[in-house]
């Protein structure tokens, strides 16, 4: 591999690993921070990925239209998939939230389940809503018009253009919820997180902040989801499995420090730097072996999330407490 | 108006008039109550399953094809039941959504699969049922194999990080862990492949009206009626059973009563794991053994869990019951792959209007 294949490779693992950093991000305001337990994050993806591609998406026209089925395609600018993406999984987080943030914490736990569950069979069996089992293909990329078509620059060097647009969303996501959690609104999720009556008696409405923290992770969720999808352009159902687009979160920000938004990115780079570097390892396994590869690669992960919770339950970096910045140590 | 014993909440004229058979008037007020409950709340599921009935109808469905999903629900129900049951029971006692129960069920349907056939000889199938004696052999050996896994994840996860004190999120998350850890494992050895037990024509017995029914799913319906019953028999008859049953109402007055919690946790994960087995092998001999088929099966069971008041092995059972019912039915107007989203919105609707499940009084 030469100097510039390496670098590709490099630039398509930090795409990879920045939009999940936005998904553990994401996770980390409801999990972390205030202590909801949402393991339907497929749900959310898949959300936001099929309503970036319907929003982005022309109607399918010419010959396509006999392969392709959708049903609506607006063919607006990406940045609009992807406001559309975070809207569109704020209004399903509400609809979970709602039956379901009043009870006990595991009730959220099982409903996200089902909504995940429920989200991927809709997709899969209604192929007149996004085209069923089969791809949604050709989603339109940020800038492509302005760079590639004009010959400012080459099509392989889109990738770097695509990099920098992930690192800028994740980077300015990163700061937004440095911000907000250190304000009093932040304080009150943490409060929640650590004595749930204390807080109620305190007078705070906790339906209501619970309600908020949902829906603000589960929007930063669609945005990583739209990411995604302009990034593979292409969407199926098959891509948001529980193990892809769910557990592998959860052990990005169990190992990177739940509670830390650094460790939320830390965490991402580390459990993708391992699920990508084991492909190396397995494939040097015998061509028998192959197909199953990535279950061993699997049964790493979930005995990483496990030692990690054994002996390590906050993590590499741990979340740092502190009151206000206005007191000193 | 009427005085009427039976009826519900306290009734002032009767406790001071009868005050030295208060302790029977209790009694009778509280059964009174009990009865209201658990009717009004079977009555709204039975309201449910004659208002699908009445949709399927509606969309020109024959009654005999409403008739037969109702029994084949039936079916499925009881094998929902011996999932929800051990489920609940480890809700109850440990306080935790145990997430990798489903997938014990898949580790019982998958050791049913590697004994028949290698260890015991496949011999003659018992006509007119598709298995044959090593089937019957092979359930035990799968049920052991399952509580030993189930003991082993006690041993290395669960009981450690309860020593430490972690909360019950912890504990799920690991129990999610462990899920994918066990799929992993069924993926590596046995690949992800559909299985089928026994292959060829499955026979198939006429009831009367026309209802078509396999002789495998009869006997489906007997082992997990039989199961049911055996654990019925051991939550009221038996000490420990009762053990159990207090500690899953309430864990710390049953500490305090000198129950060995302990003891009641080994057979908590015992009796759990087993009737799992059971249930994924009637499951994978109803349809396929596959890897995903107790991940799948999460939704039902945890409706069904809901729908009985968490902790309540009764309502469990019942709750499995209604919900395989209600899945199979609505196989008549919808496509049936929705059916675990069937179970969700069952599950969604009871959290919206009963969250303490329809045969819980106890509010959670």
């Amino acid at each position: 591999m030469g100097l510039t294949g390496i670098f590709s490779y490099l630039s398509s693992f930090v795409i990879q690993a920045g939009i999940y950093a936005i998904f553990t991000l994401g996770l980390n305001i409801q999990w972390g921070f205030t202590g909801l337990f949402n393991i339907g994050i497929a749900g959310f993806f898949a959300i936001g990925a099929y309503t970036s591609a319907l929003v982005t998406l022309p109607m399918p026209s010419g010959v396509h239209i006999h392969y392709v089925q959708q049903a609506l395609g607006l063919g607006l600018p990406v940045i609009c998939g992807v406001l559309a993406a975070a809207v569109v999984c704020g209004i399903v987080a509400f609809l979970v939230g709602f039956p379901t943030l009043r009870l006990r914490e595991d009730y959220l736990a099982i409903a996200t389940i089902g909504i995940a569950e429920t989200i991927r069979l809709v997709f899969n069996n209604e192929r007149w809503l996004a085209n069923g089992p089969q791809p949604l293909t050709g989603l339109p990329q940020p800038f492509w018009h302005d760079l590639v078509d004009t010959g400012l620059i080459s099509s392989r060097d889109y990738a770097y253009i695509y990099l920098a647009i992930v690192l800028v969303v994740m980077i300015l996501i990163y700061l937004i919820i440095e911000q907000i959690i250190r304000s009093p609104w932040g304080r009150v999720l943490r409060a929640i997180r650590e004595d749930e009556p204390a807080t109620q008696m305190s007078g705070k409405d906790i339906f209501r902040f619970k309600m908020q923290a949902l829906i603000l992770g589960a929007m930063i969720m669609g945005i990583g989801g739209a990411l995604w999808a302009h990034y593979i352009r292409s969407v199926d159902p098959s891509m948001f499995t529980p193990l892809f687009a769910t557990f592998i979160m959860w052990v990005m920000l169990m190992l990177g420090g739940s509670g830390n938004n650094k460790g939320a990115i830390l965490g991402a780079f580390l459990v993708w730097g391992i699920w990508v570097g084991t492909s190396f390892v397995t494939a040097e396994l015998p061509a028998a072996l192959q197909s199953r590869a990535p279950y061993l690669r699997l049964l790493l992960i979930g005995i990483l999330l496990e030692l990690v919770l054994l002996f390590r339950p906050q993590g590499i970096l741990g979340e740092v407490r502190r009151v206000s910045r206005m007191l000193k140590e | 108006m009427a005085k009427d014993e039976d009826s519900v909440g306290p009734d002032p004229s009767v406790t001071v008039s009868a005050s030295v058979a208060i302790p029977r008037v209790r009694r009778r007020l509280r059964w009174s109550r009990w009865a209201v409950t658990r009717a009004l709340g079977g009555l709204s599921l039975l309201g449910l399953i004659v208002l699908l009935i009445f949709v399927g109808q509606a969309k020109g469905v024959t009654f005999i094809r409403l008739a037969s999903l109702a029994v084949w629900g039936l079916t499925l129900g009881a094998v929902i039941a011996l999932g929800a049951i051990g489920l609940t029971l480890v809700y109850g006692i440990l306080r935790f959504a145990n997430f990798a129960h489903g997938d014990l069920m898949t580790v019982g349907a998958y050791i049913v699969l590697l004994f028949v056939g290698t260890v015991l000889p496949r011999g003659e199938s018992l006509a007119p049922f598709s298995f044959g004696w090593e089937f019957l052999l092979a359930l035990p050996l799968a049920m052991i194999v399952t509580v030993l896994i189930a003991l082993a994840l006690e041993k290395l996860i669960y009981s450690p990080l309860r020593r430490r004190g972690s909360s019950p999120a912890i504990l799920a998350m690991a129990a999610l862990g462990a899920a994918f850890l066990i799929r992993s494992l069924v993926y590596i050895i046995w690949g992800g492949d559909f299985h089928n037990y026994y292959v060829g024509i499955r026979q198939a017995l006429t009831l009367p009206g026309g209802i078509r029914i396999r002789y495998d799913q009869l006997i489906i319906l007997a082992l997990a009626l039989l199961f049911v019953f055996l654990i019925y028999l051991f939550l009221e008859r038996t000490k420990l059973g009762k053990a159990m049953r207090a500690t899953a109402d309430n864990p710390e007055l049953a500490r305090v009563t000198g129950i060995d919690v302990g003891r009641v946790i080994f057979w908590t994960w015992a009796l759990g794991a087993a009737m799992a087995a059971v249930g994924g092998v009637l499951l994978g001999l109803d349809s396929q053994v596959r890897p995903e088929m107790g991940w799948f099966f999460l939704l039902p069971l945890f409706a069904a869990v809901i729908l009985g008041g968490v902790g309540n092995p009764y309502g469990a059972l019942a709750g499995g019951l209604i919900i395989g019912m209600v899945q199979q039915i609505s196989t008549a107007f919808l496509n049936p792959a929705y059916k675990p989203a069937v179970a969700f919105i069952v599950m969604i609707i009871i959290l919206l209007i009963r969250p303490q499940g329809i045969f819980g009084g106890k509010e959670r």
